[in-house]
């Protein structure tokens, strides 16, 4: 229709300048020795089963937070928009994210501590204390804890647009509310469901800091193993290589997950 | 009907229980004479006087503040116009690499976002300070605003436009009077998600900063070797409440003054 | 529209008023002036009230920023872009720092306090002669136990945490040489240990102590020792003399089989712009009555001996902090192994990190 988009024009400068350049750097440090020299061993050595291991239980990690955050994020999303005060509902949701990540991990650490919070109520209901911090349960709880909001928020938008009538019709024709639910409102919703999944699984892969102050290093993931290396051992190359893998893993969801969300689009 | 309708406020109730319960315990914390967040001694106010005493916090908590509003603003405006930029592309093979440039910021470890815009900075002779933390809050803002806007610009349907024009509107028009208004509630997501990663940031800002420009993630992570002092629970606390008054005060007045509500009811 | 611009509007007002308040703040703090030192240190490592004092007996404005670790404050200071004038670096960094050339040389005319400060913990392996560093503080790497949780037997050894009646009871602190050296030191190996055979060795050891360990954590081990979350945990002894006095069930022991000795020394670095003002700051420092209030405050153990005689005789004299000859006969710094061995020690910590899940 129009030849010039104008509007490319900023936003190009911006991927050029923030977005192409620290990749050039990422993929110029991937290729970089210990000492300085190029070489291609940082790629040996992610090869191996140490950085395998690492690679998929991150994957497992992610797939996991993100099926727990759309198991309840959906639920709070479609309920939130049936109450009254909606907006206002939904803005109290990403409210708790304003609050420093740190102090609320810290606040984690005193709720599920050996005489913290969640055990004394363990153990008044009789159930008795459990080793809840450093394990697999108080991990995917705090990151689920941490991206549910990204989840509710597309998925809410969803719901919003979709058409009340349609979700009606259903009923009429003698629709009961699972099977209105799975092939009218669940089908139409999918994009929301899907951009919260990306917004919640890839960075899910790059967690760190959640790893060692929950997990107690007991869960590894790709994130933790790049801050290791470039804040302490300081070998950007390894860091760099790794990173390089989780651009490509994202750029492969990236891309399954847009030519479908085209397919919905165009009608 | 009626039964049904206590499980589901049952299940809201819980989720939000469970969102603020850590908040709750921060602030409890904040009032607690010992110096720790496991102990509660006794009551005391003693932390809030020391953070309405602290000149330096107050300098560090209005940096935080106006990194987090300009860089969400601008980020948004950029953001906005890219989303736009990238809904006319016709090419599907353009789209979808935009796209994943776009998407890579969002997922690249905040880690790597630092140490690259640090070296970037340095190679450029760019000072590291204000400026260098609104850059890069800004860079990394971005991209989420695209996300967040351009569902609604795909949502909107062409004919919308191109009835717009044949009824003489301009461009300037077609942008200010049809675009915008239809995907304000994206503009509005974009700012507030923008405005979190930018109060939450620590580790790119912590790269990229400099010459005595500190941000409160910054101060709360370099504070985290001697064991976090409640003074920062009772500024947390504050910021909270300041912040949930102005989201109440902001829903309400708006609701009061227009009685429609923020997002337009679909007609199709 | 209109909602959006005035918000918009409303935005960059406020920003507007906020910049403004900020420089007149800057301004009445001194933060802005010319007279003005950049001070690089451990978050909460000095004693407040000695930079107000410094302030007013010098009429220099201090700006105190704060790192986390010492790997990232070099970053910092090797890509420019800061003007940092003074820096509180560890042994091994300052070996590392002085190698790549990021440090300006002390004018030792100008500290004339330095003679206070114990011969043994000058003319050290990583700074020969002090020409770059200062000491500030110093502390050895050993065990924190609880005596209620594990049963009333005093530790004294790294091979006592191997015994199985440990199991899940100890917080390891997150560093590869920490880590590696308990492992060597145990087998009676030197914690700078290269050689291959020895260092698989002590990998496989550690496996070996995967049951006993809980979790391997950064600086919250102190918050989780003194909340008794486990009774045991391998910390730096400034950590362990903090949590003490928090939880009086706690003690601390530098095991029998030597452990490792470190330092955080005051150095200029290379990005100074008031190299004048950082002289007379490490002087102010030295001095033993600023020294004893920093001490007084921080908690780790001093290196000033001068200092040391105005503290209470009960912090001066105990041998857990402030070890005898024996003692730190049997103790190592840590060495500078090269960037290879390095990242050599890295991979087996990672593998047995991975393994310990």
């Amino acid at each position: 229709m129009h030849k010039r988009n104008w509007y490319l024009i900023p936003y190009s400068l911006w991927i050029a300048l923030f977005v192409i350049a620290p990749i050039v750097l990422i993929v110029y440090y991937s290729l970089l020795g210990l000492d300085g020299e190029f070489t291609l061993a940082n790629y040996e050595n992610f090869f191996t089963s140490t950085y395998l291991t690492m690679t998929l239980s991150s994957f497992w990690y992610a797939f996991l937070i993100t099926l727990f955050s759309l198991l309840i994020g959906y639920p709070t999303a479609y309920l939130l928009t049936r109450t009254k005060h909606k907006q206002l509902w939904l803005l109290l949701i990403i409210l708790p994210t304003w609050i420093n990540l740190l102090l609320k991990t810290y606040a984690f650490i005193g709720l599920f501590s050996t005489y913290g919070f969640a055990n004394q109520v363990l153990e008044a209901i009789g159930i008795g204390r459990k080793q809840i911090l450093f394990t697999d349960f108080s991990f995917v709880f705090v990151s689920v804890y941490i991206f549910i909001p990204f989840m509710i928020l597309p998925i809410f938008n969803a719901l919003e647009k979709l058409n009340p009538s349609l979700v009606d019709a259903s009923r009429d024709l003698g629709a009961s509310n699972w099977t209105t639910f799975r092939r009218v409102i669940f089908p139409l919703t999918l994009d929301g469901v899907k951009s919260g999944a990306q917004l919640v699984f890839i960075p899910a892969l790059s967690l760190f800091m959640i790893t060692r102050l929950i997990a107690g290093n007991r869960v590894i993931t790709l994130g933790t193993a790049i801050e290791q290396h470039f804040l302490v051992t300081q070998d950007w190359g390894m860091g760099a290589t790794i990173a390089v893998f989780l651009i490509i893993a994202m750029a492969i969801i990236m891309a399954l997950t847009s030519t479908k969300r085209k397919k919905g689009v165009t009608s | 009907m009626t039964k049904k309708w206590k499980i589901s406020n049952l299940y809201l109730i819980l989720v939000f229980v469970i969102l603020y319960a850590p908040i709750v315990y921060l602030s409890i914390y904040s009032f607690n004479s010992a110096d720790n967040m496991t102990n509660f001694e006794s009551f005391t106010w003693d932390w809030y006087k020391e953070v309405f005493q602290d000149g330096r916090l107050l300098i560090i908590v209005l940096n935080t503040l106006v990194i987090a509003l300009l860089s969400a603003a601008i980020s948004t405006i950029l953001g906005v116009i890219g989303a736009i930029g990238i809904h006319a592309v016709r090419r599907k093979r353009v789209e979808t690499s935009l796209l994943t440039l776009n998407s890579i910021l969002i997922v690249s470890p905040d880690v790597i976002i630092g140490a690259s815009f640090l070296i970037f900075f340095t190679i450029l002779g760019i000072k590291l300070g204000f400026t260098s933390v609104l850059l890069s809050h800004i860079a990394f803002s971005v991209p989420i605003v695209v996300i967040m806007v351009l569902p609604k610009l795909q949502e909107m349907s062409p004919t919308l436009v191109d009835a717009a024009r044949d009824l003489g509107a301009s461009r300037l028009d077609v942008l200010t009077k049809v675009i915008l208004p239809y995907i304000t509630p994206g503009i509005f997501a974009g700012f507030f998600t923008a405005l979190t990663y930018s109060l939450d940031d620590f580790a790119v800002t912590f790269f990229v900063t400099g010459n005595g420009f500190t941000t409160l993630s910054v101060e709360i992570y370099s504070l985290a070797r001697q064991g976090i002092s409640m003074k920062i629970n009772a500024l947390s606390t504050l910021i909270f409440l300041f912040t949930l008054a102005l989201v109440l005060g902001y829903y309400f007045l708006n609701k009061r003054r227009a009685e429609r509500p923020l997002v337009r009811p679909e007609v199709s | 529209m209109k909602k959006l611009v005035q918000l918009f509007a409303l935005i960059f007002l406020l920003s507007a008023a906020i910049l403004f308040a900020l420089d007149r703040l800057n301004a009445t703090q001194g933060y802005s002036g010319e007279n003005v030192l950049n001070i690089y240190n451990w978050g909460d490592y000095i004693e407040p009230e000695l930079i107000d004092q410094f302030e007013k007996e010098t009429g220099i404005k201090v700006v105190y920023q704060t790192f986390d670790s010492n790997e990232a404050m070099m970053t910092k200071v090797e890509q420019g872009g800061t003007t940092y004038d003074i820096a509180v670096p560890s042994d091994y960094a300052i070996a590392k720092m002085i190698d790549e050339d990021l440090l300006i040389p002390l004018d030792q005319s100008k500290i004339p306090n330095v003679k206070h400060i114990d011969p043994r913990f000058l003319d050290v392996s990583f700074d020969p002669g002090n020409k770059y560093s200062i000491p500030y503080f110093w502390g050895t790497v050993g065990i924190v136990y609880n005596r209620d949780l594990i049963g009333g037997d005093a530790i004294t050894s790294w091979k006592d945490l191997w015994k199985p009646e440990y199991k899940n009871q100890i917080l390891l602190a997150d560093g590869a040489r920490e880590v590696m050296g308990m492992s060597l030191n145990s087998l009676g190996y030197s914690l700078n240990e290269t050689d291959e055979a020895k260092l698989q060795e002590a990998k496989r050891n550690l496996m070996e102590l995967t049951p006993n360990i809980k979790a391997i954590v950064g600086d919250e081990i102190k918050l989780l020792l003194a909340n008794e979350e486990a009774g045991i945990g391998v910390v730096w002894s400034g950590d362990a003399n903090e949590i003490m006095s928090e939880n009086d069930k706690l003690d601390y022991v530098v095991p029998s089989e030597g452990s490792n000795v470190w330092f955080d020394n005051i150095v200029i670095p290379k990005t100074a712009k008031n190299v004048e003002g950082a002289h007379k700051f490490i002087d102010f420092m030295l001095d033993p009555e600023n020294a004893a209030k920093n001490t007084d405050y921080v908690g780790y153990s001093t290196p000033n001996k001068d200092a040391l005689r105005l503290l209470d005789p009960e912090v001066a004299e105990d041998e857990r902090f402030y070890p005898g000859e024996d003692v730190t006969d049997k103790l190592e710094v840590y060495e500078n192994l090269g960037k290879e061995m390095l990242a050599h020690y890295n991979e087996l910590f990672l593998e047995f990190k991975m393994h310990s899940k």
